[in-house]
């Protein structure tokens, strides 16, 4: 497991709930704000471990629930359903490849909300729902979707400059080295 | 080994979900407001910087334009003096003529000033939170208002930060009046998921007359919310089930997507 990763990807999470609850920009603008959770999700989903990927999806769900009117706790297994489901096939997905990366953020981020409402509805609540609420999920899919490449780029980035590099070998050995000299 | 642990995982996580989600409200809410506590330093810091252009902008401004807004508001304030003594007499009177007949005298609100530190992040409920808690004398559904109009209920309480659940959630069902002759009751419900300034009228008799701008106040009923608090205007009227009721829009006096400072409303005397 590595520390430094999970640790970055819990404070993002964190911060990403406190900016949705905060700066309501998008609602104004949009009618919808966008979920950063699912994106986080299917990063850590592909380059963390699994108990990483439970810690985000039991603290980040915690957290969003928190600061919302849901009942605390029914953010917890949307989130890893997917979390899990991108963990269980990572050795087959291209997850360097962009367009890979905007097709997982794509579906988690129209997947999560989805299954935080249906389990809504079968523990018996009302949630705010209409037509407009189809307009909703386009937003957050769209937004979640464009999201994913921003946040892999910057994982990435945050990783090279503080992570440990591997130094890199040259192809020079000094075994195979060619001795001119007289025959 | 390597599925076995993912599987443990997810039993693990499910289990624990199952365990929060069908914890007791009291403690679930308790929870919740602890969880919630964490981030307050970043909303401390979020409203300092949100002051910082504020202050910015009053420290250029120049000393003229200061003194002719200190002109203004005095002006304001002479005329609010006079109004209040106006009030004042008015309620006298008022107190008189309840004491006369025998009614409940209204005692004056007691409102306290509350800032709007966030709101929530799900798309589906129509919450925030205020900066006031139990430290400052708050509790569950105390009616939430501007000078506009009503905002809202208190729905829980933590020690120093509340959530209001605003008008327009399914959660916050009020007892209104329309202001027309036959002074028609009905029931404010949910709103639209993106137009949250358009509530429902329901419950209305099949025989109400309403017409667009006629306004809409609390009616007093339900316990929670004062009689006479302004909701809105009636936008638009349609018999429902063959003409048995009628249902209403009613445009909201407040724009609940720029709340920023709001007044709850600490001794509400209900019928």
């Amino acid at each position: 497991m590595n520390i430094l990763q999970t640790i970055l990807i819990l404070v993002a999470a964190f911060l990403a709930i406190f900016a949705e609850a905060t700066f309501p920009v998008l609602r104004h603008w949009l009618g919808a704000q966008v979920d950063l959770l699912p994106v986080l999700m299917v990063y850590a989903a592909l380059n963390l471990d699994i108990v990483a990927v439970a810690l985000l999806a039991v603290l980040g769900g915690m957290g969003f629930d928190a600061l919302s009117a849901n009942p605390l706790g029914i953010s917890i297994l949307p989130l890893y359903a997917v979390g899990f489901l991108v963990h269980l096939r990572r050795d087959l997905i291209l997850r360097e490849v962009s367009f890979a990366q905007l097709v997982l953020g794509t579906v988690a981020s129209a997947v999560v909300p989805a299954l935080t409402l249906l389990f809504l509805l079968t523990i018996g609540k009302q949630p705010l729902l209409g037509w407009g609420t189809i307009w909703q999920w386009m937003v957050m899919t769209a937004g979640g979707a464009a999201a994913t490449p921003a946040v892999f780029a910057l994982f990435n980035w945050c990783n090279h400059a503080l992570g440990y590099q591997p130094r890199t070998e040259t192809s020079f050995r000094p075994d195979r080295e060619i001795r001119r000299g007289r025959l | 080994m390597f599925r076995k642990k993912q599987y443990l995982a997810l039993g693990a996580v499910a289990l624990l979900a199952l365990l929060i989600v069908s914890l007791p409200p009291r403690v679930a809410g308790h929870l919740k407001l602890a969880i919630g506590s964490l981030f307050l330093p970043l909303f401390g810091l979020a409203g300092v910087t949100e002051q910082l252009p504020a202050d910015l902008a009053d420290s250029v401004l120049p000393r003229r334009e200061l003194l002719h807004q200190i002109d203004r508001l005095r002006r304001e304030n002479d005329e609010y003096k006079v109004q209040t003594v106006q009030n004042a007499a008015v309620l006298r009177e008022n107190n008189q003529l309840h004491a006369l007949l025998g009614w409940q005298q209204q005692a004056p609100w007691k409102l306290k000033l509350a800032s709007v530190i966030t709101r929530d992040p799900a798309n589906w409920w129509q919450t925030a939170q205020i900066n006031l808690g139990s430290r400052d004398g708050l509790q569950t559904n105390l009616p939430v208002l501007t000078a506009e109009g009503l905002v809202g209920r208190v729905s829980a309480v933590g020690y120093t930060r509340s959530q209001v659940v605003l008008i327009g959630d399914p959660n916050c069902r009020i007892s209104v009046t329309v202001e027309n002759p036959a002074h028609d009751m009905g029931i404010i419900g949910a709103s639209g998921p993106l137009d949250t300034s358009l509530v429902d009228l329901t419950y209305l008799s099949g025989r109400a007359s309403l017409k667009s701008g006629q306004n809409v106040y609390t009616s007093g009923l339900g316990g929670i919310f004062p009689k006479g608090i302004p909701v809105g205007q009636v936008m638009d009227s349609r018999p429902v089930e063959f003409g048995l009721y009628t249902e209403a829009r009613v445009k909201l006096s407040v724009d609940l997507g720029a709340l920023d400072q709001v007044w709850v409303l600490l001794n509400p005397q209900v019928n």
